[in-house]
């Protein structure tokens, strides 16, 4: 069992959980996500990591309430445990010195992209943080985010805080300004990916998303979350999640998500949640 | 006497009855017909049927004790060689071992062996399973990665060898393939737990969520260990690399078959995973796992189940007894029939497989006839799901992440014929050395490399 040591909610229907689990936390890298599963009749979902603590032992992630399991995991109270929890799974982000970086979040993808910005911005690259979300309170990790920044820009869809626009308006200002990128990291839901890989692709600028298909097992033995990556059929869980967001076909990855999407309604309807 | 020819019949549910529903097919035998089946046994001298099992199990004396009525005698033998016997005595491929071997195949059928062995499996479960009496502690510790069929094995000998075992289990359950693969109306989840149940009170300790290779490596567990056996199976799913193949709608078997057997995703919404299959569904490939994925579909709820397959019912892999239940059941086979691709509708989702008819040339290297497509013969049929059973190979995760481990050409791990690796302490066995194979070809090798890890660790006194 994996107890809950600090619940917060970071908006409406965002949550942040710090679990006590001790051996992924020593080998957690950036990047990576876990696989848990909340009690003996529930599913197992990927969560990418928002941060660890080697020494205390822990791992926070930060969820949406999409559906049944998320929704459970969200009324779940400090002092509750998880029945399982397991990683770090994925392959972590391969920070080194590229120089200067944009590392972009949307909305709840903003969480696992600061520990890449932590640890980019401490291999001594120049970072420059773009965050976005729908309006003020879905934004999250402002404060922590910026600690590890050079820049931040915030931008929220009805201008509520930041610029009015989205991430990819700012990105490109950015580059209209002849501001020299290395490369971009970009997290956040699918379309939003696309359409910065869309941008950096005419630019020539590589550019990593990081993908969240459904999985069962995520140890690469079921294919679940197979993505398209440059014609090569890839698996999130053991290839990715991060991969050249160029090559991914993201039409494809959107599809697969709403595989089940009439199966989650009447697990929550069931649940009452 | 005349002994009589054929085996004694063993009740199973209906085949109109069973595909609503996802308990176990056969009933087994009572103890009367048990008896019966088991005085068929010669008792032959040479005792041949012994040398077709992989575990070794001393059959004629087990059948004995049956024919003399003393069950918990004949468990006492059987249990000294194996320790997963419900789950053998369900899904071994006995027909090619040990019945195989048979004396009486020379005028007819053999003992059923399997059928025995399930018995008194049963027969025990029911009664209260007995510890057998451990080997003085040694004080040495050994790891083992996965919970499948060839680490149950390794585990349990080893324990009883009076070793200190830790097993590492990546997933929630224990049992593997036993878990996630093997449908319940062939193999009960319960009959499973029971097992390992059995196993844990050799001693065996089960850690569950450490995806070994991730969590924790081999390389940490040599430290920490006097040996180490890898048993982490062949879990990685082949594709037909077809167009269309990642469409909505298109599942591994691997996919498939966890999704309602590990995850219980046939009592959704009660448990949380789902599974949809529409009416029409497909499975490519002929082999057990095939059978599997097609009768499970069936019992979903599909109203057409095909089982699609590039050669003829001669080449096909899986047991003629699961081909038979397949059959009963209302599974269509459309042999000779290859698929070229798949249709999507406008939403993606999958609605049509395009086929093309073969014809069987001369033998492959398999000794199976070449199928080859016969040209304009292609067709479609209209389908909601399609299952890719065409293979699995052993899972990178582990042999990918060990430094200097030597790695044959399709990726398992090179062992000798008792699961040594190429590095002194490190040992593997089952699908992950061999390439997809059976249940007890897995618990033959976890056996061997148990009596291999033995000797190492005392080697090094």
């Amino acid at each position: 069992m994996y107890p809950i040591l600090r619940r917060e909610i970071l908006s409406e229907n965002v949550k942040l959980i710090k679990i006590k689990a001790p051996l992924v936390a020593k080998k957690a890298k950036a990047g990576q996500f876990i696989i848990l599963r909340i009690d003996e009749k529930g599913e197992r979902i990927p969560l990418t990591i928002a941060d660890y603590d080697r020494k205390k032992g822990t791992i926070t992630v930060i969820f949406m309430e999409v559906g049944k399991t998320t929704k459970q995991l969200g009324t779940l109270k400090v002092g509750d445990s998880i029945l399982n929890f397991a990683g770090p799974l994925g392959q972590p982000s391969e920070i080194e010195k590229y120089g200067t970086v944009v590392c972009i979040g949307g909305g709840v993808g903003i969480a696992p992209l600061y520990p890449i910005v932590k640890e980019l911005k401490q291999s001594g690259n120049y970072v420059i943080s773009i965050l976005g979300a729908r309006s003020e309170k879905l934004l999250m990790l402002e404060k922590e985010i910026d600690e590890f920044s050079d820049e931040l820009h915030i931008c929220t869809d009805d201008g509520t805080k930041g610029t009015k626009g989205f991430v990819s308006d700012i990105l490109q200002k950015l580059i209209d300004n002849k501001k020299k990128i290395d490369i971009v990291w970009a997290i956040g839901p699918v379309i939003m990916m696309k359409v910065v890989a869309n941008l950096t692709k005419k630019y020539d600028i590589k550019t990593l998303v990081s993908l969240n298909p459904i999985m069962v097992d995520g140890t690469g033995m079921c294919g679940c979350c197979r993505v398209s990556v440059g014609g090569e059929t890839k698996f999130a869980c053991v290839d990715g999640p991060e991969f050249d967001g160029h090559k991914v076909d993201y039409d494809n990855l959107m599809l697969r998500n709403r595989r089940f999407i009439c199966q989650e309604e009447e697990s929550c309807k069931l649940a009452g949640v | 006497m005349a002994v009589r020819k054929t085996k004694h019949d063993m009740p199973e549910q209906k085949p109109k009855d069973r595909i609503k529903n996802f308990n176990e097919v056969p009933y087994g035998y009572d103890e009367k017909t048990a008896i019966e089946e088991a005085k068929r046994c010669l008792q032959c001298k040479n005792r041949p049927c012994i040398s077709g099992c992989p575990v070794e199990i001393d059959i004629p004396e087990f059948i004995k004790h049956i024919a003399e009525g003393d069950f918990d005698k004949a468990v006492e033998v059987l249990k000294t060689k194996t320790n997963l016997p419900a789950v053998c005595g369900r899904v071994c491929p006995y027909e090619n071992q040990c019945e195989g071997e048979c004396t009486l195949l020379k005028i007819g059928e053999p003992v059923a062996i399997g059928r025995l062995e399930r018995f008194l499996a049963d027969y025990e479960r029911k009664k209260g399973v007995k510890i057998p009496k451990k080997a003085k502690s040694t004080g040495k510790k050994i790891a083992v990665v996965g919970s499948g069929p060839a680490g149950l094995t390794c585990a349990g000998d080893l324990a009883k060898m009076g070793h200190r075992i830790t097993v590492f289990e990546a997933l929630h359950d224990p049992g593997g393939v036993l878990m996630y693969g093997i449908p319940e109306f062939r193999l009960p989840k319960e009959i499973v737990k029971a097992e390992v149940n059995y196993i844990q009170k050799l001693g065996v300790e089960i850690n569950y969520d450490v995806v070994v290779g991730k969590t924790i490596t081999v390389d940490e567990l040599m430290e920490d260990y006097d040996a180490v056996f890898i048993g982490t199976g062949a879990g990685l799913p082949r594709w037909l690399k077809l167009p269309g193949e990642n469409l909505e709608g298109v599942y591994s078997a691997n996919e498939f078959l966890t999704r309602v057997n590990m995850m219980r995703a046939y009592q959704f919404p009660e448990y949380d995973t789902p599974v949809k299959i529409g009416k029409v569904v497909a499975t490519f490939g002929a082999g057990n796992v095939a059978m599997d994925c097609a009768r499970t579909a069936l019992r979903l709820g599909a109203v057409k189940s095909y089982i699609i397959y590039r050669r003829s019912e001669k080449e096909m892999p899986a047991r003629d007894e699961e081909i038979e239940h397949a059959k009963e059941e209302g599974v269509i086979f459309k042999l000779l029939t290859n698929p070229v691709k798949f249709f999507g509708d406008d939403k993606g989702l999958l609605k049509e497989v395009e086929c093309i008819e073969m014809k069987l040339g001369e033998p492959d290297e398999s000794g199976r006839r070449r199928p080859a497509p016969i040209e304009g013969s292609n067709f479609k049929i209209k389908i909601d799901t399609a299952l890719v059973a065409i293979g699995q190979s052993p899972n990178p995760l582990v042999p990918k992440t060990v430094k200097g481990l030597k790695i044959g050409k399709w990726g398992n791990i090179e062992t000798d014929e008792d699961g040594r690796t190429n590095i002194p302490g490190l040992f593997a066995g089952g699908d992950i050395a061999t390439g997809a194979a059976t249940v007890i070809l897995a618990m033959g090798a976890g056996k061997r490399a148990a009596r291999a890890i033995d000797e190492y660790i005392k080697s090094k006194e």
